[in-house]
């Protein structure tokens, strides 16, 4: 199907953007890359009067690291992140998400702040923000502020950002040191939206021991949901294969996925298991105590 | 609602065109330029028969509004060759039988041609991945491999072979 009919505004400058919302507030709509918007246009499930396009706002799209944080403009093309060295370096597990995010063809228009304002639990950007605890800078015209993941994705579809604010950046902090890290999914094709996924972080303490363990599972829950009592579960556990398995038991026993076409809830639940346990098994692996040399990989 | 006159670059020509703000890239490819190299399958970014190039980059042009590309470079099939011959990735399709009915053919070359340009070496891999975002009801994917990988050694450089 065709659009509605709206009106286009192509925004010059970020005030200008904000501007326009101030305005024209819900009745309008900010396009990035349109990636997700432009569908919902097509089958009308979306009919804003008005259209204010940030996406050629050259301000917002960067990738820097300022004092070990990630920033990352929300403009940003999603292939620009895919390519970044500074960020697979640092932040593996966001490398991995991304070669899960739709296709070549989407990742060179989308943008990572439309990706996550979008806030779809099952999309690989969101998770990926909730378990390396990123931080979104939004601004209004009276002004800017910052929500962590927690609180930003209020539920599906949903984010805390209000009608008259943008998202302008999304702030990732260094993992820490000698932290594991995994992003691990299954789709009965790739690209195609996910019926599981789980994203690991885990940190050791000098013993060896788990210290601040994250864990967030994908189409779980109407949010990117952190498993925390899967979390707690391991903390100051050494991450032997049966600790493992019993975290990867309790994360899936703390969601109760919606059922659909693609999968029954049972079916969604035990892969939400199997999937967490892989992502905790591969992040261990990969973890070292933070005083000890690492050696190659 | 008002109408906007946009100029979009296609295969390094200008075409100019009254249109609404809800207009579709592959609709002003196809209608407002007169281009039907270009096809639409789902117009909803499933099934990428529209892939383009948009300043060297596959898109999917019905995700796309025609005036989110104005002033930029877009490329469809029929720019992928400048001379009356076929591009050795269309000479490949041909000759690998990497379609049948054609009509997913355009977005898949589309798609592929910035792969080979930007890969560093061609693989199997490489291949399935550029193209998942591809689909083809008529081939099984299996001949559309062959034929990049004949493709890919079509285009290799020559200088080795001919010293």
């Amino acid at each position: 199907m065709k659009p509605a009919p709206f009106d286009y505004v192509r925004a010059t400058h970020p005030d200008q953007a904000l501007e326009l919302l101030a305005t024209a507030g819900d009745e309008s709509k900010l396009l990035a890359g349109g990636q997700s918007l432009i569908p919902m246009l097509n089958f009308r499930l979306a009919r804003p009067a008005v259209l204010i396009d940030i996406g050629r706002l050259g301000e917002l799209s960067y990738i820097n690291r300022q004092d070990g944080t990630l920033r990352i403009g929300a403009t940003t093309r999603q292939a620009q992140l895919e390519r970044s060295k500074l960020a697979s370096a640092g932040w593996p597990l966001l490398a991995r998400a991304i070669g899960w995010l739709a296709h070549p063809q989407i990742r060179s228009v989308g943008t990572v702040g439309g990706s996550v304002a979008h806030a779809d639990p099952a999309a690989e950007l969101p998770v990926a923000c909730s378990v390396l605890e990123a931080r979104m800078t939004v601004a209004s015209r009276s002004g800017k502020r910052e929500i962590s993941a927690d609180d930003f994705f209020v539920t599906h579809l949903t984010s805390a950002i209000e009608a008259d604010e943008m998202l302008l950046e999304i702030a990732i902090p260094a993992a820490p040191d000698g932290a594991g890290q995994s992003f691990v999914e299954y789709s009965r094709r790739h690209g195609d939206f996910a019926l599981g996924g789980a994203a690991v972080v885990i940190p050791l303490d000098a013993q060896g021991r788990c210290a601040g363990v994250r864990i967030t599972l994908m189409t779980a829950a109407p949010v990117p949901w952190r498993a925390r009592t899967a979390e707690k579960l391991l903390e100051g556990e050494l991450p032997g294969a049966q600790q493992l398995a019993a975290a990867a038991k309790a994360a899936a026993s703390e969601i109760s996925p919606t059922s659909d076409i693609h999968g029954g809830s049972s079916y969604r639940k035990a892969l939400a298991q199997t999937l967490c346990f892989q992502a905790l098994t591969e992040a261990a692996a990969m973890a070292t105590p933070p005083d000890v040399t690492r050696v190659g990989k | 609602m008002t109408l906007s006159t946009i100029t979009i670059d296609i295969n390094d020509q200008a075409y100019r065109a009254e249109v609404e703000p809800r207009r579709l890239l592959s609709d002003f490819i196809r209608e407002d330029a007169g281009l039907t190299g270009t096809h639409v399958g789902c117009e909803h970014g499933v099934c990428g028969a529209c892939t383009v190039q948009l300043d060297g980059a596959p898109v999917r042009s019905c995700l796309m509004l025609a005036i989110q590309a104005e002033g930029r470079s877009v490329r469809t099939v029929e720019g992928l060759s400048d001379s009356p011959e076929f591009h050795p990735l269309q000479k490949a399709f041909l000759d690998a039988h990497g379609l049948q009915c054609g009509y997913c053919t355009p977005g898949f070359l589309m798609s592929l041609e910035p792969y080979m340009r930007d890969a560093d070496e061609i693989s199997e891999q490489g291949i399935r991945e550029a193209i998942a975002g591809n689909i083809c009801r008529c081939t099984g994917y299996q001949s559309i491999v062959d034929a990049v990988q004949i493709a890919a050694n079509e285009m290799r450089p020559q200088e080795d072979a001919e010293r």
